[in-house]
């Protein structure tokens, strides 16, 4: 008789070897380095160009994104239309992103496309036009789109929070309003292009069924570009953290929800304790089964969802606690957060919990590693952070043995009250 | 082309195994034959309601998620109008606790108060988050009343209004696990790092023994044809004014569904379509504008909708719609814009192909629909489209008596 009571054995995940397959490294012609991993089963590829182009790197609030964007808008030989199409007619995305360091153009294609669409890469990256009624649309366009996302509690709130935390003349801190865009130069596009993209930075990561050739096709392609020419250094910027701590906004009277965000400031990959600390977080609120989701959502309904985590940061990140809770439970809300932190400090974590979560990240990370594109973005992350493999291994060895005692000296040295920004967008 | 193999057990439970070596892990997917049209219309959101009830512990196992966790797995589940899914990824070594957790809440659950209780402000919590305290987050909740006035689709799958998710009563949630969840009305596929022969005993094992309840013969009352054009205006908190338009279209298994596909493409799947190109790019008359179907199981709507820009009046703007619509009846599509949609049917067959767990999700789909094999046969189906085809297709929908608008005007 079968016994549901019981569960069936299982292999503890952090017994298993996990590797990360190696990305094949080359370098172009014109010095670019390329990262390639050969992987999968359906005969699909992606492209991305990593340009050192991000918001850090413009003067003016903006810049960067709307150069980006534009990217696609316009050559000497095509319209955006035209572009567009080229790409669309082959079954292909060309998506572009601005970020705060880098600002990316991304090919997602069927492998037997590629040589169809590769050389248009290269005419974007080397005559874009940024014609005047193209960005006239954008501006417009965007003002309209920020005009709405202005009435949502949630998008408020990740700006405010970020501003607190970065300043905001901060890459990390700083937001758009409907005046940056109408400052917006076509002059600037065009100077910006030409340093960050045309004679600018890059570095290239494929992914996928890659032909044999694919060297060569890249080479081809990008390895005759004016790229990596003379080192461009990021400019520096200095966090300008808020002094006061806490806030209440109401941007809807009418509201039903509140957008709360608490979060302090935390160093880069680089510090000893970032892994631990993923660690923790992950059974603080990093998953369905944290205890901020067991509490706040399973035990009380205060909201359909409570995450925390630890920001994307290339110099400096933030450990953040988000939420949209309702109105009237915003405040218990809070609270409870700062009970679950005061609880990490004051009592250990006991072996199971540990054990579980220990068990559930390693599993995850054996997911995560399934797939090319998924073990391409683990690389990417790696070299834009000055990380090697080692850092891969490392944070699976720290998954498997930080102690209970481990975690909770970073509770009591990252989870004080005091050091978090709190605010609440109605 | 999918491989799998396909059984049934003695109480009906269809079973469908894809072995896939390349990957270490394993998915094991539940679909069951029930969404959102099977409700009561005074009970709206209790599909989805339910779904999240399905996590409150079952009859032997106190926490689903825990021992799920602890096996290195991880899981989610969604309601739409048509089905109810659930799927957990898992290091395919642990996959038998993936059997266990799904089996157990299949032959019952442990129906606690505590949970219906919890979980009823979770699930209006979700509501708020994203259909009220949303600019034009009330859209579709509209819209749908407008579309459909018998057949279900004309409330959304998270409920017509809070106070019927807020009413729900434990005997109705027991009333609706007896008639929906058993072995008769489910689907189980199981994807990854697998044998088909270890598939068939775990499924023996675990899901062999639950009663098979009694198949579900669905009685939905048919959407009369539609003869007149409905409007309907809004003045809402929202800072532009939009139009929101739809028009009937065939079942997911009917030709014109496939048809009506390449039409959202053709119209609105980028920025070379016909719509964007023209309303948003030449007239700029809208700053966005989307061309979509939700890709139910019986007769959809084909959707355009967008933002106007300020200043442009909504007449304007509905005749700029309009007319972009004749034309496409008048001047139908071109070869080029054709193969331009096949072309991207086929890339996006082929990237959701690389997640074993999206190949899991639609083995189950297609079962449900009655043939998993349409998996490998849904790119025949859209390459064998014709110009002829979309003139004939556009024609026939792109009529006024059978449209639904909405004017949803800003009051700022």
């Amino acid at each position: 008789m079968l016994n549901r009571k019981e569960a069936p054995p299982i292999i503890d995940t952090v017994n298993l070897n996990l590797q990360l397959k190696h990305a094949e490294k080359f370098t172009l012609d014109n010095g670019v380095d390329v990262y390639a991993v050969n992987a999968g089963a359906q005969e699909v590829i992606m492209i991305e160009l990593v340009f050192f182009a991000g918001n850090s790197y413009e003067e003016k609030n903006i810049v960067a994104a709307t150069t980006n964007f534009m990217l696609k808008n316009g050559t000497k030989n095509k319209t955006a239309f035209a572009i567009n199409e080229h790409f669309e007619l082959y079954g292909s995305y060309l998506n572009r992103n601005c970020y705060n360091e880098t600002a990316t153009l991304t090919l997602h294609t069927l492998t037997k496309h590629l040589h169809n669409v590769l050389p248009t890469m290269e005419e974007l990256l080397m005559e874009s036009i940024f014609p005047e009624d193209e960005l006239a649309i954008y501006k417009q366009n965007q003002k309209q789109r920020l005009a709405v996302n202005l009435k949502k509690c949630d998008f408020i709130a990740n700006r405010l929070i970020d501003e607190y935390l970065y300043g905001i003349q901060h890459p990390y801190g700083k937001y758009t309003s409907t005046i940056d865009y109408d400052k917006i130069e076509r002059e600037e596009l065009i100077t910006f292009y030409e340093k960050f993209y045309k004679k600018g930075n890059c570095i290239l990561f494929v992914a996928g069924k890659l032909p044999t050739n694919i060297q060569q096709q890249l080479n081809n392609v990008f390895g005759k570009l004016p790229f990596n020419k003379k080192q461009i250094n990021q400019p520096t910027h200095h966090a300008q953290p808020s002094i006061e701590k806490k806030y209440n906004i109401i941007n809807d009277a009418n509201g039903v929800q509140g957008s709360i965000r608490i979060a302090r400031s935390f160093p880069n990959r680089h510090h000893e304790d970032f892994m631990k600390a993923q660690v923790l977080n992950n059974i603080f609120g990093g998953f369905f089964g944290s205890r901020l989701m067991a509490n706040i959502r399973e035990d009380k309904g205060y909201t359909y969802g409570i995450h925390s985590y630890l920001q994307n940061h290339i110099q400096q990140s933030a450990w953040m606690i988000s939420t949209e809770a309702g109105r009237d439970v915003c405040k218990p809300t809070i609270n409870e957060v700062y009970k679950e932190m005061k609880l990490l400090q004051t009592k250990l974590i006991d072996a199971e919990e540990l054990d579980l979560v220990r068990n559930y990240m390693i599993g995850g990370l054996l997911g995560d590693l399934d797939g090319p594109f998924q073990i391409i973005a683990r690389w990417k992350t790696y070299v834009l952070n000055n990380l090697t493999e080692a850092y891969f291994y490392n944070s699976v060895n720290t998954i498997k043995t930080v102690t209970a005692e481990e975690l909770q000296e970073l509770a009591k040295k990252y989870f004080n009250e005091d050091d978090f920004y709190e605010l609440t967008v109605v | 082309m999918i491989e799998y193999n396909r059984f049934i057990l003695e109480n009906g439970l269809r079973v469908l195994v894809h072995e896939d070596n390349s990957t270490p892990m394993a998915v094991v997917n539940i679909m069951y034959n029930v969404g959102a049209r099977d409700e009561m219309p005074d009970k709206t959101g209790f599909a989805h309601l339910f779904e999240h009830l399905m996590f409150g512990g079952s009859i032997n196992i106190p926490e689903y998620d825990e021992p799920l966790q602890r096996a290195g797995g991880d899981n989610n589940a969604y309601t739409t109008n048509d089905i109810t899914n659930y799927y957990c990824t898992l290091p395919a070594e642990n996959i038998e606790t993936a059997f266990w957790l799904e089996s157990d809440r299949m032959l019952s659950l442990a129906f606690s108060e505590k949970s219906l209780d919890v979980q009823r402000k979770v699930v209006c919590e979700e509501f708020k988050e994203h259909y009220i305290n949303k600019p034009y987050g009330d859209v579709w909740h509209k819209m749908r009343a407008l579309a459909y006035k018998v057949h279900p689709y004309k409330w959304m799958t998270i409920g017509k209004e809070l106070s019927h998710i807020e009413n729900a009563t434990i005997e109705e949630v027991k009333a609706f696990f007896a008639k929906h969840y058993c072995p008769a009305n489910a689907i189980l596929v199981v994807a990854g790092k697998v044998k088909t022969e270890d598939i068939k005993n775990l499924a023996e094992k675990w899901f062999g023994v639950i009663p098979s309840g009694i198949k579900y013969n669905r009685n939905i009352p048919k959407e009369p044809q539609q003869t007149e054009a409905r409007f309907l205006e809004v003045k809402a908190n929202v800072p532009l004014d939009a139009i929101i338009k739809t028009w009937h279209i065939d079942a997911r298994l009917q030709k014109g569904y496939y048809v009506a596909d390449i039409i959202t493409e053709i119209l609105g799947g980028g920025g070379s379509s016909r719509l964007f190109q023209s309303l948003v790019k030449e007239q700029k008359i809208f700053s966005n504008l989307d061309c979509y179907h939700f890709g139910t199981i019986e007769e959809g709507l084909l959707t355009i909708e967008g933002k106007l820009v300020k200043g442009i009046k909504m007449e304007d703007a509905e005749k700029a719609i309009n007319n972009e619509l004749q034309k496409f009846i008048d001047e139908p599509a071109t070869e080029t814009e054709l193969t331009k949609a096949k072309n991207k049917t086929e890339s996006v067959i082929a990237f959701e192909d690389m997640s074993v767990m999206s190949r899991a999700g639609s083995l189950a789909l297609y079962e449900l629909l009655g043939d998993a094999n349409l998996i490998n046969t849904e790119l025949s189906k859209y390459n064998s489209i014709t110009v002829e085809d979309v003139k004939e297709y556009s024609k026939k929908i792109f009529n006024t008596t059978n449209s639904n608008t909405i004017h949803y005007y800003s009051n700022n």
